[in-house]
């Protein structure tokens, strides 16, 4: 089947679409935006979070077709004309990348946080990453990335 | 494999008349799992994420809320967390933020998974499914009728959830479940709870605890005779509670704990959540989140 939706704000058709098929899938081995990962296939480890019309949601588990017509915004839409993302600058800073197999899913969670909540706290932080699993790091990087990339983003404000 | 996306009920029920084979699919947190792992290849899939009637919820004229299959469990905590408090805490465990923005009560109940998290806070408040089929349109089923068999419910082959019926708390309402963290859980054993202070009775729900999710009866009845609802509660009466609820059990060892595990921590969430409701009760904070 095919598959026409949004991605990082321009159209994009998949053509041949299994109908049993990811999103993550289609992401991928379609449109060859590999920033979403695939690890888990069970929404265990959210490495393949996207935004799904403004969202955050495991790829993985959505449909490929329950994505016709709809906004999908990957980590790769997160940098905009003036550069990195905070949440993007911040990981960088941070020291909160290792081997980056889990940074794209985190980079979008974490972008959703400080979007709905500008000054989140600690327990706010860890319940926002709960479903985003780094096997390197041991999260205090991370956690310290999360914290500094809500100033810089207020800082744009 | 053919994939039907329906975008209205109407054509949703007819879809599901013509296609019995299809598997329906919600927010896809159970069915893209069984997918990705190639446990289930079925003919076709029904996706029902278009359907705006099961994407809302509204307040019936005698006060019960009327919520869609659709609503995700991120909506519904933040919508529904004071009328229905029982199911927003359950909602709260649910996997992660991401699952949470697309898993829903209609799935839970399609799944009829006996660890769903929903089943007991529904089970305890008394809710009701209202199902539909095109050829014989709504039924409306009692919550502990629903469940037949581990991972089966009463749905027919032509039916579709659309939606569960609740009156908002009449008192309050609590849900606890162990498992390994806080996040991302598989229950061990869930239980909720509910009080109708002025009924003066109480409502179970057992989950991961049998082949389905289930009332503790006798829990039940036994609380309403024997409680003084005047009073603190009775450490005796507590305690006796918290056996019928770990007697109404039939868990088996598994992966995630055994069976003896399963009924004594039952006692254990039972006596926990009954003694914060009595509380909540006793200083007549009423429904409380």
């Amino acid at each position: 089947m095919r598959v026409t939706f949004t991605v990082n704000g321009r159209e994009q058709v998949a053509d041949d679409v299994w109908e049993g098929e990811s999103l993550l899938f289609v992401l991928r081995e379609r449109l060859g935006l590999l920033g979403a990962k695939n690890a888990c296939e069970q929404g265990e480890c959210g490495s393949c979070t996207v935004y799904l019309d403004g969202l955050p949601v495991c790829a993985c588990l959505v449909a490929a077709g329950q994505a016709q017509g709809r906004r999908v915004r990957t980590v790769e839409g997160l940098a905009g004309a003036d550069g990195l993302a905070p949440v993007q600058r911040a990981f960088a800073e941070c020291g909160a990348v290792q081997c980056g197999f889990c940074t794209p899913g985190l980079l979008v969670q974490a972008d959703d946080l400080i979007t709905r909540v500008p000054e989140p706290s600690d327990a706010e932080i860890r319940e926002a990453l709960a479903g985003n699993l780094c096997r390197c790091t041991g999260y205090e990087k991370i956690l310290d990335a999360v914290r500094r990339a809500a100033e810089l983003k207020a800082a744009r404000r | 494999m053919d994939f039907l996306r329906p975008e209205s009920w109407e054509e949703a029920l007819a879809a599901r008349a013509e296609r019995p084979d299809a598997l329906p699919i919600q927010g896809g947190t159970d069915v893209m799992v069984e997918l990705n792992f190639d446990l289930r290849r079925p003919a076709a899939l029904l996706d029902l994420g278009a359907v705006r009637e099961l994407a809302g919820w509204e307040t019936l004229p005698d006060g019960t809320v009327r919520v869609g299959a659709g609503v995700s469990y991120a909506r519904l905590i933040t919508g529904l967390g004071d009328r229905l408090p029982g199911l927003a805490q359950a909602a709260r465990t649910v996997g992660s933020p991401q699952i949470r923005n697309r898993g829903t009560v209609g799935g839970n109940l399609g799944a009829a998974s006996p660890a769903g998290d929903a089943h007991p806070p529904l089970l305890a408040a008394g809710a009701v499914y209202e199902v539909e089929s095109a050829a014989r349109g709504v039924r409306l089923v009692p919550a502990a009728e629903f469940y037949a068999g581990v991972k089966r419910n009463a749905l027919g082959p032509d039916e579709l959830i659309r939606a569960f019926r609740q009156a908002p708390a009449a008192g309050p309402q609590y849900f606890s479940k162990i498992g390994p963290r806080n996040a991302m859980v598989i229950a061990v054993c869930s239980f909720a709870l509910a009080l109708f202070p002025a009924e003066r009775r109480v409502g179970t729900g057992l989950g991961s605890a049998a082949p389905t999710p289930r009332r503790a009866y006798e829990a039940e009845e036994f609380l309403a005779a024997e409680a003084d609802w005047d009073a603190d509660l009775d450490d005796a009466v507590a305690g006796r509670f918290a056996e019928l609820v770990s007697a109404a059990a039939s868990p088996i060892d598994d992966v995630r704990g055994t069976a003896e595990y399963r009924r004594h921590a039952l006692g254990v969430l039972a006596r926990r959540t009954l003694t914060w409701a009595w509380n909540d009760h006793r200083k007549g904070a009423g429904a409380c989140a």
